[in-house]
């Protein structure tokens, strides 16, 4: 039996309809038509679904939609400020070759986002603990964690400057 | 993923009720880490998912002094992780949840959760076994309260019957001069599970240990204390040689498996430089 789940994904008010055993996951990539959010494992080992529900990273392939109700989900397909305009991160990954598959991509750039939101000046050993929940099996991570390192560096040097002003 | 009937109840005696009525196929959703997991991979029969979130009362976390750290059975092991009470007066717990899985999944994860899945190599169940903790249990008949030393039959049962759902842990605020660490032993730092875990929690008046609690992770069918190498601590002083006996006698505790983890004699090794380590590191330790 479907219910509609009414929740909000990228700052968008929707309304879907879902069976009360389908994930988060599928439901944003069928249902909602967002493919950004990639699906690995599907049992929470990989972070490729990584999205952030009511400000809090969590694997969406591990969520019910269900569960989702009157929540706030961001996905990757919000990162970008517009259509021009890449988030700091995303510019960041380009520069540093930090994608080769690109599949785990959009599950680090959401885990990275909020490890910088919620402290812009990482460690090394901060980054890797941030995004310990996020396999790569590509890069070996150095252009990863270098993208993150020189995003976190402009971040702050933008909000330096904001403060200035 | 494999279809189920959904329900989400809205007090425990419903939730209970339903669990009861559905029959042993039905499973009580808090965090839904390893639920979902165990329904993808086959793992667990699963015709019905009884989402207990929208039960009030449960996402509570408190502290007082005299009864110690009380936190209801929604509550996430990543808002425990990230208190500083908690990793100031619990730095082993701290621990363990800072080693559990991914911060993705300690954000959906809840404690009691881990606990009710009653994994012989849970994070969670040294710690705080070793400081006494108790779990709270709704029942049918009414709440019973159990020391989770005594919560634990085999690997993945409990004493949780049909129609019982545990709704909360109180941790007993710790003596004033005490120590507590929680060492775990793995291949690799992330989303790992433990090869063995060790917790040790003791109290102490000067370099004499008045008490101890010993609890050994993954070298047995559940989480286990290991009581005759706590009774040589107690009222002892510490010395290098007592800490070699009392890491020989835990090895000689423990009942390890050879799995595709590590081999019983490593791990029975690894019990004792482990509890050597951790008896050491909880006497020094200044909290």
């Amino acid at each position: 039996m479907k219910q509609i789940v009414e929740l909000t994904i990228n700052g968008d008010p929707q309304s879907l309809a879902v069976e009360g055993h389908r994930s988060l996951l599928d439901t944003l990539r069928e249902e909602a038509g967002l493919t950004g959010t990639k699906k690995g494992c599907d049992v929470g080992d990989c972070g490729a679904c990584t999205v952030i529900v009511d400000g809090q990273p969590v694997n969406a392939c591990l969520m019910l939609a269900v569960e989702a109700q009157g929540r706030n989900v961001e996905t990757v397909e919000g990162m970008q400020q517009s259509i021009d305009i890449l988030h700091p991160l995303q510019d960041a990954f380009m520069r540093h070759g930090a994608s080769q598959c690109g599949f785990c991509t959009p599950g680090i750039l959401m885990m990275a986002r909020k490890l910088i939101e919620e402290n812009p000046d990482p460690s090394d050993d901060e980054i890797r603990f941030g995004l310990s929940g996020n396999i790569c099996r590509c890069t070996g991570y150095t252009k990863i964690f270098d993208a993150v390192r020189s995003a976190a560096a402009e971040i702050r040097a933008v909000r330096a400057q904001e403060e200035t002003v | 993923m494999r279809r189920f009937a959904y329900h989400e109840p809205k007090t425990l005696e419903e939730a209970s009720r339903l669990l009861v009525d559905l029959g042993e196929n039905a499973h009580v959703l808090a965090g839904g880490t390893d639920l979902f997991v165990e329904i993808r991979e086959r793992l667990r029969d699963v015709s019905d998912v009884v989402n207990i979130k929208n039960i009030p009362g449960m996402t509570d976390i408190t502290w007082d002094p005299a009864v110690g750290l009380t936190f209801g059975a929604l509550v996430t092991a990543r808002q425990l992780e990230t208190l500083p009470g908690v990793q100031r007066t619990y730095p082993n717990f701290a621990e363990a949840l800072r080693l559990l899985a991914s911060i993705q999944v300690r954000n959906r994860a809840t404690v009691v959760g881990n606990l009710c899945r009653a994994s012989p190599s849970a994070d969670t169940i040294p710690p705080l076994i070793a400081d006494g903790a108790i779990i709270h249990i709704y029942t049918p008949k009414g709440m019973r309260r159990m020391p989770l030393a005594e919560f634990f039959t085999g690997p993945g049962r409990t004493r949780l019957e049909r129609g019982d759902i545990a709704t909360g842990i109180v941790i007993p605020a710790p003596a004033p001069d005490s120590g507590r660490i929680y060492l775990k032993h793995g291949r690799r730092k992330a989303m790992e599970l433990a090869t063995v875990g060790v917790a040790v929690s003791l109290d102490r008046d000067g370099d004499t240990c008045t008490n101890a609690r010993i609890a050994l992770g993954a070298v047995g069918p559940t989480v286990l204390r290991a009581s005759a190498a706590e009774a040589l601590l107690k009222g002892r002083k510490i010395t290098d040689e007592l800490i070699a006996q009392v890491g020989a006698q835990a090895m000689a505790e423990c009942t390890p498996i050879s799995n595709v983890r590590a081999s019983a004699e490593y791990r029975r090794s690894m019990v004792g430089v482990l509890t050597r380590r951790a008896v050491k590191t909880a006497m020094e330790a200044t909290q």
